[in-house]
């Protein structure tokens, strides 16, 4: 263990520098993000991640950005376990029937203020799902969504500029 | 009539379905019905799938001693049909499901719950008679837990982590868990109704989401039941590119839960060093095929994206990468006491269980069952290449580690071999359209465990009617019985040590 951390401490980091915010994230947010909850919030977010009938694409790219590469901790952006301790939700799939109340209750479950980021192309509309029995179709018909981030799934430097865009409008 | 050649003689006293590929399909009276499900109960066959259509049950069964692999199809003209999961209780959920989606009703049947349908879709048994949903649908009934001093905790739907939804009821006496019970559906989205009369190229595209993670698998297993079907012969190369797509897929999948499960353990480093490895083989992939997760790039008669010099530097790359770093990592684990300390022993699952319920996968082969579907079926190009199916019989977290070890070792091998052996030529074939409806079937390896899609064609080359299994059918009820009397806190390592899908299951 310990020759592992030598070499970590004698090694350049593998991060990449920060990519800037996507400018259709920002023009979608311009309108919706509230001065005050920007001020108040600082630069800092608490995500909840809702799996709301998603194929687990997203997931394993949301989950990507914890590693070095992407590390989004560096922009005060963290995943927390609890929607009671969380900014934002990021919610993927296209929310089906046994997910609904589940997706609605995380959303009441939320304080104030908070934003809602749909993920993926079934977050937006269903995707390939929309249609189904099973599907609502999109997170925009469960609660109200402040963000899309499109993409099946985004990759995650994608999601890392959707989710910059959210810190940056002020 | 042999023991070993059983199935084999079942078969032919059946009437055969002519046009159903590779292997047979046959239509079974109620009596051979039941010697199948005797075959089953005695572990003579292993049960490979159960699903329905409005008017008939199809169930798929593999027989280990000869290697034989059949579906058979029993008429149900009044709605009913002998419960397989009375005599063979890894079919319970399956057929509980098979209730749930096209309302045939199974006659004896021990668990009469509902599986997947919560009573919240707008139609009642979507592929049977549709209909609108009558009375609302009772709250579904935990098995009752008796005892003293017993306390329940009710996990999910919606969990702590970046995970997928399911729920989970804890009974613990203490902090030792007395009975787990899972309760998944949360995420049906209705695939199969969805695949119902769509096309070829969207139905790959819908199978190919079954599961995120395993999405290269299912697009082999749809392409090949596919090519089946119509009788079309994937070009060389393609099986080549798909082998690479799948063993990379492995790599990644394998990588990430490694790190996954000694972060389960507060061994957060392993983590940071899998996460980055895992990252490599998704960029690797991307430069490669052209999507991180190389999702479409395997369809029905090829594949869609050609290696190219370039993917290939990345790969050699990426190998080397691998042979650097991971024997250090294997060592950090090896040699960490305290994290074989919480993996050894724990979350146990008999052997005889894995045998039972035909338990494929990381968790299968820790627990003896050596079954692995590139072997065992050996589809091209597996039959000309090179590798170990390695085996333990500890089936504790640590032995599912070390199953996933040693795989990603031989992915490599086998990467290594594609690349120098990989074949030139075209990679993709036309689709033949053989003008009469047909019926195909196939089982892929996936990192997870076997993979089969069933699927029957109209004759204008549709898709009629399409089953895809996931592994996780046969694996999540081995869960609940790998968790029983460990502690609550050991519930995480035990299940990220299965790692089942619940999309891929809840369908």
């Amino acid at each position: 263990m310990r020759k592992l951390l030598i070499q970590n401490l004698l090694r350049l980091p593998l991060t990449v520098p920060a990519p800037p915010p996507s400018a259709q994230a920002l023009a979608e947010l311009g309108a919706r993000v509230d001065r005050a909850a920007r001020v108040r919030l600082g630069r800092s977010l608490s995500i909840r991640e809702v799996d709301a009938g998603s194929c687990n694409g997203c997931e394993l790219e949301i989950h990507a950005l914890n590693n070095a590469f992407y590390d989004m901790e560096r922009f005060g952006l963290h995943v927390v376990a609890s929607p009671r301790h969380a900014d934002v939700l990021l919610v993927t799939g296209p929310v089906t029937a046994n997910m609904r109340e589940g997706l609605e209750r995380t959303y009441a479950a939320t304080p104030d203020p908070k934003w809602v980021v749909a993920v993926g192309d079934c977050g937006r509309d269903g995707g390939v799902f929309a249609g189904s029995y099973a599907c609502v179709g999109g997170v925009s018909a469960v609660i109200p969504v402040d963000l899309h981030i499109p993409g099946c799934p985004p990759n995650p430097l994608q999601l890392l500029e959707g989710l910059l865009a959210l810190l940056q409008v002020s | 009539m042999t023991a070993t050649h059983a199935l084999q003689a079942l078969l032919e006293a059946s009437q055969s379905v002519t046009e159903h590929r590779p292997w047979p399909r046959v239509i079974v009276t109620p009596e051979t019905w039941n010697t199948l499900l005797e075959g089953l109960a005695s572990g003579a066959w292993t049960l490979l799938g159960l699903w329905g259509e409005p008017v008939m049950v199809h169930l798929a069964v593999r027989e280990a001693a000869s290697g034989t692999l059949a579906i058979a199809s029993l008429p149900c003209p009044t709605g009913q049909f002998p419960s397989v999961g009375r005599c063979h209780p890894p079919a319970q959920r399956l057929e509980r499901t098979l209730v749930d989606l096209t309302g045939l009703r199974p006659m004896d049947a021990v668990d009469a719950r509902p599986w997947l349908d919560h009573g919240r879709w707008p139609v009642r048994h979507p592929l049977g008679s549709a209909t609108a949903p009558g009375e609302s649908m009772p709250p579904y009934r935990f098995l009752p837990v008796e005892g003293e001093s017993l306390h329940q905790i009710p996990v999910g739907p919606v969990h702590a982590g970046i995970i997928e939804p399911g729920h989970f009821r804890f009974t613990a006496n203490g902090e030792a868990v007395v009975r787990l019970e899972e309760r998944l559906g949360y995420v049906h989205k209705g695939i199969e109704s969805l695949l119902n009369g769509a096309d070829v190229g969207r139905a790959a595209r819908l199978v190919g989401r079954v599961s995120g993670d395993s999405t290269v698998a299912y697009a082999w297993a749809f392409a090949r039941a596919v090519e089946a079907a119509t009788e079309t012969e994937a070009p060389e190369r393609a099986h080549w590119l798909r082998a690479l797509m799948a063993e990379l897929e492995r790599l990644a999948n394998h990588c990430g839960d490694f790190g996954a499960i000694c972060n389960d353990a507060a061994f957060a480093m392993m983590l940071a060093y899998c996460a980055v490895l895992r990252e490599r083989v998704l960029r690797a992939s991307a430069t490669c095929f052209g999507h991180r997760l190389m999702m479409d790039r395997i369809v029905p008669g090829g594949v869609a994206h050609d290696l190219s010099a370039d993917g290939i530097n990345a790969l050699r790359a990426l190998i080397a990468e691998f042979r650097h770093q991971f024997p250090a990592l294997i060592e950090l684990y090896d040699k960490t006491a305290s994290l074989q300390n919480r993996t050894e022993h724990t979350g146990f699952v008999k052997p005889a269980l894995i045998q039972q319920f035909g338990c494929g996968g990381y968790i299968g082969r820790a627990g003896g069952r050596a079954f692995d579907a590139r072997r065992a079926i050996a589809y091209p190009p597996y039959d000309e290449l090179l590798f170990d199916v390695p085996v333990l019989s500890e089936s504790d977290v640590n032995a599912r580690v070390w199953i996933r070890i040693r795989e990603v070792e031989q992915s490599l091998r086998l990467i290594e071999q594609i690349l120098e052996q990989l074949p030139v030529g075209p990679i993709g074939n036309a689709l033949r359209r053989p003008g009469n409806a047909r019926e195909g079937v196939a089982v892929v390896e996936g990192f997870r465990g076997d993979v089969l899609v069933w699927v029957r064609l109209t004759a204008a080359g549709a898709v009629e009617r399409c089953h895809p299994r996931d592994p996780s059918w046969f694996q999540w009820p081995l869960l609940e019985a790998a968790i029983e009397d460990n502690i609550v806190a050991d519930f995480p390592l035990c299940n990220k040590s299965f790692n089942c899908s619940y999309s891929g299951h809840d369908l």
